[in-house]
């Protein structure tokens, strides 16, 4: 296949673009921490963009998705990355329509997936209890209670969990942190019994949950996959969603790149742009060169996730090095940018923190070149 | 069958009977390339055999037109035939500045005249081109070159340096950038073929940090070249310069080209339990090498399929080439530290006499040589990203 995007794929990234910047740029983000709303984002603008298709682009036509796959999720993610658009179209469109695919049963697929895909229903995973993104570590405790479970502890990081319908839960069915086997994964409402949610602001002005499982009841039908067999099936669907957050990050990278350099050549000093200074010139060129070596593997990897199979080396190599550019990016546009960019008045500062917030979603660099060292041997 | 599966059964096919097996295995060093040319000594008769059966099909060149010694291939008939040797570890039957720079340049500004004179002696490994453009007082400031060319009615009479001219030495012919008008910088340089045979020219080998001499300093006392081998207009060759350069630049970039380090980190480190490399910030720079290279590696096809797609590349060339040679000196920077002190043996069979060294030593190069980083860097910033002079 040819890495290009083809003539649909072009299509959906222009009216993806043209979309969110009319109906969603980042001066409706910002207006939405300024209410502080807590809702966080605009139910109409997504009832709106699962009209235009975003909510179910990994969801089969027969399923009333729009089948576009990864790489059109990554074309849509990315447009995002450039408007800020807040949205559960990570949480629910791309993580959670990946999970169930990969771990549920038809009739958990034709319950659900449809209802993604219309924007209907919001589904999130809660997958983090510490700080760090570490699946296997999982201590949330599943135990068999008559027919069902009955689950107790803690998970964090969970993106608008504070909203969500449903949760998919990681929890460990059998085993000690650290083991692979003995994982399982359950859906539960977020108004079930015995779960208590607590939303957090999030520096990004995005909204994620806390949540206490004090003994949540969930029936064997909300068990998603076989019991204690979870994790092979989320790991491949958290690699789907890895290589759709590397293209977020890479859609934040390429439009803080584009603004500081359209600012290069306005800013005067010293009666000349500042953009012909050599030393800015060369800094410029060489985020440049990172932005475009970050969309070819971020590219790479949509495709090669579409293709299906185990994408873990492809989905280590585009979330660790989309990271890497993003930080580099943010970092560059603010120093280049100078005071200016400091100010909370210019918007500079949105991109930067929620670039660190995706960095960190499910493996940050660290953890990815790890991974990426494993898969290849070494 | 499609018409592509069945040129890639005929090729496999036609490759299996052709290819010496001897040619199906890796190449040990410099001394393995096949350069071709009036001067070259075969390494061995597979070497010659492999040269003049490929050069019988055109498959130096796939793609150059038939009646130019070419395959006469299509872009994908191409990317088979490469693949198909890659499969079977084919070496390259010929390796050759006239394939990589000068050929480019002929078929897009040369006449058909200079294209039927010039082109198939290449294509055959007959003459060995060298380039000569650098001069002591014209790096990184190429436009400023002074050496002049007279102009005799027929013919010029040539005098001057060039320096930094890849194998001058072991070439028979040169493609030179000569002042013709000393009042215009750029818009007063030809771009002039002549033999390196010719009364006047006289070369002698640089010595490098590696050991080696690659390179040549290059004079012309009162060199007779003719005007049929001027290629383009006169006082244009600066467009012709640049045409060329961004293959050059496009050929050292693909250095970048990574063949993954993870096997000679785990031959040479060992691993632990846990079958990771034990020394743990070598395994760290090493993966953070990798994603760079991977990424890198990825680029490069994605260029070739814009270019497949019809979209124009431009300076993109400057960024592959500064990004691939940093990438290049990175990993060889890497290759050294994997290997330890045994990197620093200069001499003897256990080292192939300083293989690993002196290929480090000559990366170094390749961030200076077809245009410094810096210079390319300069190219993006004005022509890719439009920043003011």
């Amino acid at each position: 296949m040819a890495l290009v995007l083809n003539e649909e794929q072009q299509l959906l990234k222009e009216s993806a673009e043209g979309f969110l910047t009319e109906k969603a740029p980042v001066s409706q983000l910002r207006k939405l921490r300024d209410d502080a709303d807590e809702t966080g984002f605009s139910k109409e603008l997504w009832t709106e963009m699962s009209e235009m298709g975003f909510a179910g682009l990994l969801v089969d036509e027969e399923q009333g998705g729009t089948g576009f796959g990864y790489v059109g999720a990554g074309i849509v993610a990315e447009a995002m990355g450039k408007t800020l658009s807040a949205s559960p179209f990570m949480a629910s469109g791309v993580v959670a329509a990946s999970v169930i695919k990969a771990a549920g049963s038809d009739a958990q697929k034709e319950a659900l997936l449809p209802a993604i895909a219309a924007g209907e229903v919001i589904v999130t995973l809660a997958v983090d209890e510490t700080s760090r993104h570490a699946p296997e570590e999982t201590v949330l405790k599943a135990e068999k209670s008559g027919d069902g479970y009955k689950l107790s502890g803690m998970k964090t990081f969970v993106p608008e969990g504070h909203v969500a319908d449903k949760i998919i839960v990681l929890a460990r069915t059998s085993g000690e942190a650290g083991d692979t086997e003995g994982l399982s994964l359950f859906l539960v409402d977020r108004g079930a019994s015995g779960l208590i949610v607590d939303r957090t602001v999030s520096v990004d002005s995005r909204n994620w949950a806390k949540l206490t499982f004090e003994g949540v009841s969930a029936g064997a039908d909300a068990l998603l996959g076989r019991e204690g067999k979870a994790y092979g099936a989320l790991d491949g669907a958290l690699d789907g969603a890895r290589i759709v957050v590397a293209a977020e990050l890479l859609g934040i990278a390429q439009h803080c790149f584009d603004e500081t350099v359209e600012y290069l050549k306005e800013r005067k000093q010293f009666g000349v742009p500042i953009g012909s200074f050599q030393a800015l010139q060369h800094r410029a060129a060489q985020l440049y060169s990172e932005i475009e070596i970050t969309r070819s593997a971020v590219l790479k990897a949509l495709q090669m996730a579409d293709a299906g199979g185990n994408v873990s080396w492809f989905a280590s190599l585009a979330k660790a090095k989309a990271s890497k550019t993003a930080e580099l990016a943010t970092n560059e546009a603010i120093q280049m940018h100078g005071g200016i960019g400091m100010t909370d008045e210019f918007d500079m500062g949105f991109y930067i923190k929620r670039a660190r917030v995706l960095q960190h979603l499910y493996g940050d660099f660290n953890y990815h070149a790890d991974r990426f060292a494993r898969c290849s041997g070494y | 069958m499609s018409d592509l599966e069945a040129f890639r059964a005929e090729t496999r096919a036609w490759l299996e009977d052709n290819c010496p097996p001897s040619m199906r295995t890796p190449m040990k060093g410099e001394a393995d390339f096949c350069w071709g040319g009036r001067k070259f000594k075969f390494q061995s008769d597979d070497q010659k055999k492999w040269l003049e059966r490929m050069a019988s099909r055109g498959w130096t060149v796939p793609t150059w037109p038939k009646e130019y010694g070419g395959g006469g291939l299509s872009k994908d008939e191409a990317k088979i035939l490469a693949s198909e040797m890659k499969r079977i570890k084919a070496r390259s039957p010929l390796t050759s500045f006239g394939i990589w720079m000068l050929g480019p340049a002929l078929l897009k500004f040369g006449t058909h005249e200079q294209k039927l004179e010039h082109l198939p002696p290449i294509a055959r490994g007959e003459i060995r081109w060298c380039q000569g453009y650098s001069e002591p007082n014209a790096g990184s400031d190429l436009a400023s070159l002074a050496t002049k060319a007279e102009d005799k009615g027929d013919h010029y009479i040539i005098n001057g340096q060039k320096i930094w001219t890849s194998y001058a030495d072991k070439a028979d012919w040169i493609f030179c950038l000569i002042r013709t008008d000393t009042s215009s910088k750029h818009e007063g340089i030809s771009f002039i073929l002549f033999d390196m045979a010719s009364e006047g020219v006289s070369t002698k080998p640089i010595k490098l940090i590696s050991g080696y001499s690659p390179f040549c300093e290059t004079f012309f006392d009162d060199v007779k070249a003719y005007k049929k081998n001027l290629v383009g207009e006169v006082n244009k060759g600066w467009t012709v310069a640049k045409y060329l350069l961004t293959h050059e630049r496009t050929g050292i970039s693909e250095m970048g080209l990574p063949v993954p380090l993870n096997r000679l980190a785990v031959d040479k480190l060992g691993t632990n339990g846990a079958g990771e490399l034990s020394e743990t910030m070598l395994r760290h720079q090493i993966a953070e090498h990798e994603i760079d290279a991977m990424s890198f590696m990825f680029t490069m096809e994605r260029a070739q399929d814009e270019v497949k797609a019809g979209n124009e590349m431009g300076a993109y060339s400057s960024f592959l080439k500064a990004y691939g040679t940093e990438l290049n000196k990175d990993r060889h920077e890497l290759i050294v530290k994997i290997n330890g002190s045994d990197a620093f043996e200069w001499e003897g069979q256990f080292s192939n006499n300083g293989e690993i060294a002196r290929s480090w030593l000559r990366t170094k190069g390749n961030s200076i040589e077809g245009g410094t980083t810096e210079v390319q860097l300069n190219i993006i910033s004005k022509r890719v990203l439009g920043l003011p002079g």
